[in-house]
């Protein structure tokens, strides 16, 4: 109940605060995200994650995640130098920034120029996993592989498990004697 | 059967011990000189995003098709197995492994992957009498397993415990050991298996060079999170895969006493020795490959002496 009121209540603010304020455009509340997102481009061994964004706006702020972005003023000391309006506040994907091929000799390449600052920034599966996983572990979250995702066919085979399993081997040690 | 070690072998062993003497010789007086490929690749591996799910593990079986696993790549029992009272290694059938460390003070426990370093001077390589090791210009340290003749010296001369070795009979040994997926990626200019499965980018791919700005920005920019050094950088002449912790070294079961100085320096001084070592080594293999075609030689023998006749 209560969530559902502080849902109306942010989203009144929400709507609110672009009346006051049409010209900023590229503002973004949490009310204004979609419920839950898929999270599902990279996906191989893993099916993607059902990712109950609502609920994560509750226990996170949206710059926790999102850096920067989505309405938020740059307030970073480091990030402000360059970025106080250089228009990647304005993106709030992931994969705007983060790249999915990461170590690509395309990427690498682009390693080379000595101007650039990012050297160091994560790939798009490394962005999601060090952003969750990270929190995760902090605040007590789920963090094991299964708890997110379903394995899938790809996976049981490269992790040879499930149906891919070793069999298992004579006298290997315990295992074998569970009843009788 | 002294005598019948036969010259002609006897001066083939000494021939091979002469050509490996010159061959170390000769790269040892480069080694003043050789820093490494300035191109070299190389993998950072940040100890504090590894959370121990194996993916690298998994990966490297497959990409390397080596037999499959006692225990499937999820289980997570295998960070209890202890060997002899240590960790789990590497041998021939695992081309990197990842171990469990319980660091006191620390509320999660760590993880380290074990590989081959593709250190920047091998050991391996320059230990090794037939010259079975290469490494390449793309910073991989690879062999050629038909002409090791599995003597044991680079797994004695490897600082990491790297090497090992099939026996698949007696007289085809066959040295093991993680390649950088050279074979099937990094000669392509594409990242490793391993790297390219770990969802934590806890195994990060690029030039050595610039692995080495990338480590030192992280600590720059979370000041105390890391130890204020890269294992790797210099260590044995320094190595291709390189790691970041925040914790010493010595707490996730890597070795602080190595010294600065590529192994080679050292091989170099124990050289004083080793000639005498390669001369009767190539005279020991002779001796078993005589012995295993005594037949042939025999008949040869028999031939030789018809024709002298
Ligand atoms: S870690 Fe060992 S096997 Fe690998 S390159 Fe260095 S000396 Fe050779
Ligand atoms: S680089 Fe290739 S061979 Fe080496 S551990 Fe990774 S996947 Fe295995
Ligand atoms: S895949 Fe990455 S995170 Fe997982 S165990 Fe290997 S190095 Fe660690």
């Amino acid at each position: 109940m209560c969530t559902r009121k502080m849902y109306h209540l942010t989203m009144a603010m929400a709507v609110g605060s672009m009346l006051f304020w049409p010209q900023a455009g590229w503002s973004m509340d949490a009310a204004d995200a979609p419920e839950t997102v898929e999270i599902n481009s990279l996906s191989k061994s893993y099916g993607g994650v059902h990712f109950d964004h609502a609920m994560h706006t509750g226990i996170a702020s949206c710059e926790q995640c999102h850096h920067h972005t989505t309405g938020a003023e740059v307030t970073n000391s480091n990030c402000i130098r360059c970025h106080a309006k250089t228009g990647e506040e304005d993106s709030v994907s992931c994969k705007d920034c983060h790249s999915s091929d990461r170590f690509s000799k395309k990427d690498l390449l682009k390693l080379e120029d000595p101007k650039l600052y990012h050297i160091d920034k994560p790939g798009l599966k490394a962005a999601y996993h060090l952003n969750c996983v990270g929190c995760h572990q902090k605040a007590g979250g789920p963090t094991g592989c299964q708890d997110c995702h379903t394995i899938t066919e790809a996976g049981e085979k490269m992790f040879q498990t499930g149906k891919f399993a070793p069999a298992p081997t004579a006298g290997s040690g315990h295992g074998g004697h569970s009843s009788h | 059967m002294k005598t019948t070690v036969s010259r002609r072998n006897f001066i083939k062993g000494g021939l091979a011990g002469t050509v490996a003497v010159t061959a170390l010789k000769e790269s040892s007086s480069q080694a003043a000189t050789f820093e490494g490929y300035p191109d070299g690749m190389g993998v950072l591996v940040d100890l504090t995003r590894c959370v121990g799910c194996r993916s690298c593990e998994a990966a490297c079986n497959q990409e390397q098709k080596l037999p499959p696993p006692e225990k499937p790549f999820d289980d997570f029992s295998v960070f209890d197995e202890m060997m002899h009272g240590q960790k789990r290694r590497t041998d021939e059938t695992h081309y990197t492994v990842v171990n469990r460390y319980d660091v006191p003070g620390l509320e999660h426990p760590l993880f380290r992957k074990i590989q081959c370093n593709h250190c920047q001077e091998p050991a391996c390589l320059t230990s090794c009498f037939v010259n079975a090791y290469t490494k390449t210009p793309e910073g991989a340290v690879i062999y050629n397993p038909n002409v090791c003749v599995g003597c044991r010296t680079c797994m004695i001369a490897c600082p990491f415990y790297i090497p090992t070795f099939k026996y698949s009979s007696a007289f085809n040994p066959r040295i093991m050991k993680c390649i950088f997926c050279y074979d099937t990626r990094l000669k392509d200019g594409k990242p490793p298996a391993c790297v390219e499965a770990c969802p934590q980018e806890a195994l990060t791919f690029g030039k050595r060079n610039d692995l080495i700005k990338i480590g030192r920005q992280r600590m720059v920019e979370t000041p105390g999170k890391y130890e204020d050094h890269i294992y790797g950088e210099h260590e044995v002449g320094g190595t291709a895969w390189m790691y970041l912790s925040s914790v010493p070294f010595d707490k996730v079961g890597l070795d602080t006493h190595l010294p600065k100085e590529p192994i080679l320096n050292f091989v170099k001084d124990f050289l004083g020795i080793v000639p005498m070592v390669l001369t009767i080594w190539p005279a020991l293999f002779a001796g078993f490959h005589l012995l295993a075609t005594r037949k042939d030689w025999l008949k040869n023998k028999n031939d030789d002496a018809h024709e002298e006749e």
